[in-house]
């Protein structure tokens, strides 16, 4: 007998549809993708788009893009939480999201619970579809490999299950019991990287989490790059290619575009930043104080480093560099 | 004698109950310094592996996440979830080391949500990695705080299934085999799992804790053995590594 999870499918895809959409869209040729985070934005990330943040949530995330999407005022949002931490935090204070594939959301690990993110669920601003993240990372590698659900061990036996999309299935070969996870395509990716070309080659340094088959599995990919470099370090150097340039839409030059939070073997949490916005949570006005600060007032990504200063960047250089 | 807290309590014996030599999977905060401190300590060949895809890593300061560049320091591989979670799903994977808000007496792990799911009054964290672990780690130990309504006859919610609702659940829920909650820790003692029953059963008290406190701070009728042991406390070398891992007391000092 199937059973099935009675969450809603937040972001439906028949693997004939990942197939035609990269036939009818996705671009072959090299082509220059620089562009701005309000260009990439305003081409890509529409009202009620499933959106998916490259990272881990507080690492490696791609804020230029977030703040861009605030600032904008994109609204109804469908959000994978694969650990979202920060990325989703921050565009729930924007009022951006109606709904979270949730893997872990709503908290900072050691920093605690979100007090903006609970709010937002308690209140039923926020709808919850329970996932978790092995699940929502196979659910992203099987619209990578161009297939409708992949076979899994987990999820089985747990509420976690009676709260997703999931069904159990039965394996054809030796009858045993699996759960099947349905294939995630967001609509668009935000990934943040350490290297780009401009064609959107991308390396990514440490763990990819699951940015990999996440580049392949969108619909549209926007890459911002902590260094953006000619394409000859990827050709003559293949293996550096984390992400090849055809899942690619745009690539963005963001140095220092994971902050406040951590980019491996560049800089390490502003956990000053991090305690601020923390208590900024607690109550809507102070939560639009900061937003106001940070997000509004400021024309871009680089008004906004002004801001931190460079004397903070490199504080969390040496801190990421142990020293 | 020795002067500890009661995380510094948890956190040793929490160590103690990894071998050298095993593979572990390391959920976030307290777990996460136990498993460093049995590196430091006794199993100095201990692999962690971390969700975000860090596999034995020599971590050099406390992470803040599963994920931060700590997590990776001098790493043999970075991979992502999957890559860790399908090595785990292999059967790779010894120990799963988990925290949760409820733990009930089949070892069942509440980490969503308190009251009701869609109208909640608390929304916590979710899963995160804790049901891949917890559903495809050979054994998983669970690390809780023992008062009456963390610790019900029923969770509110199973995020991780532990034995369900008792011997068989988890086979006839599709879990691999011989997989299961193995111990839970908690600032008063150290349990284990009945075999026939599945059911949750002490172990052990911390030393200075009675057994009417368990049972008073206990939502369900834990199996108690005749025979009950003290739990070994922390030594000298421990509290010093602890210090040296979390020198700030960022969990530690919670």
């Amino acid at each position: 007998m199937i059973e099935e999870g009675h969450g809603e499918l937040l972001s439906a895809c028949t693997a004939d549809e990942i197939r035609e959409w990269n036939r009818k869209y996705k671009a072959r040729g090299l082509i220059d993708k620089t562009a701005t985070a309000r260009e990439a934005v305003d081409r890509f990330v529409k009202d009620g788009a499933y959106l998916a943040i490259g990272g881990f949530g507080h690492v490696r995330i791609s804020m230029p893009m977030i703040y861009e999407i605030v600032r904008q005022k994109v609204k109804h949002l469908r959000v994978s939480g694969h650990t979202a931490v920060h990325d989703l935090d921050v565009l729930i204070a924007g009022d951006c999201v109606d709904a979270v594939d949730v893997a872990y959301s709503f908290a900072f690990e050691t920093r605690g619970l979100s007090k903006n993110g609970r709010r937002a669920v308690e209140s039923g601003r926020v709808k919850c579809v329970e996932w978790t993240n092995g699940a929502l990372s196979w659910r992203i590698k099987a619209a990578a490999m161009g297939l409708p659900f992949l076979p899994a061990r987990n999820m089985l036996g747990s509420d976690t299950f009676n709260f997703s999309a999931a069904k159990t299935m039965v394996c054809p070969f030796t009858g045993q019991k699996l759960a099947a996870l349905p294939a995630l395509m967001p609509d668009v990716s935000i990934i943040h990287v350490h290297y780009a070309d401009r064609y959107g080659n991308c390396l990514v340094r440490g763990t990819t989490v699951k940015d990999d088959d996440l580049a392949k599995a969108s619909k549209r990919v926007i890459v911002t790059a902590e260094r953006i470099v000619p394409d000859s370090f990827f050709r003559d150097a293949p293996e550096r290619t984390t992400i090849p340039y055809f899942c690619v839409d745009a690539v963005i030059e963001a140095p220092w575009g994971s902050h406040p939070c951590n980019m491996p073997y560049e800089y390490y949490f502003d956990n000053e930043h991090l305690k601020d916005y923390l208590k900024a949570g607690a109550n809507e006005k102070d939560l639009h104080a900061y937003l106001d600060r940070w997000v509004y007032s400021v024309k871009d990504f680089e008004e906004y480093l002004d801001l931190v200063g460079i004397k903070k960047l490199y504080e969390l250089r040496r801190l990421e560099e142990l020293r | 004698m020795t002067d500890y807290t009661p995380i510094q309590m948890m956190a040793a014996v929490a160590s103690h109950q990894l071998e050298d030599g095993v593979i572990v999977g390391v959920g976030t905060g307290l777990p996460m310094i136990a498993g460093l401190l049995a590196q430091k300590t006794h199993a100095p060949n201990l692999i962690i592996f971390f969700e975000s895809g860090c596999m034995a890593p020599q971590v050099p300061r406390l992470p803040l996440s599963v994920g931060d560049s700590r997590c990776v320091h001098r790493a043999v591989a970075a991979t992502g979830l999957a890559g860790i979670m399908e090595t785990g799903q292999r059967g790779m994977i010894d120990y799963a080391f988990l925290g949760g808000a409820e733990v009930d007496m089949y070892g069942n792990i509440n980490s969503t949500v308190l009251g009701d799911h869609d109208s909640p009054k608390v929304r916590l964290p979710g899963s995160g990695g804790a049901n891949d672990f917890g559903s495809l780690s050979w054994r998983t130990i669970i690390i809780a705080r023992h008062e009456k309504d963390k610790l019900p006859e029923r969770v509110n919610f199973i995020t991780t299934p532990g034995y369900i609702d008792g011997p068989g659940s988890r086979e006839e829920a599709g879990l691999p085999p011989g997989t299961g909650p193995y111990r839970v820790i908690t600032n008063l003692a150290l349990m284990g799992f009945d075999e026939d029953t599945c059911r949750m059963k002490l172990i052990s008290l911390h030393p200075g804790v009675t057994l009417e406190q368990v049972i008073e701070n206990t939502g369900f009728d834990l199996i108690i053995p005749e025979e009950i042991e003290t739990s070994t406390p922390p030594t000298d070398e421990d509290l010093l590594r602890l210090k040296e891992i979390d020198p700030d007391g960022i969990i530690i000092g919670k």
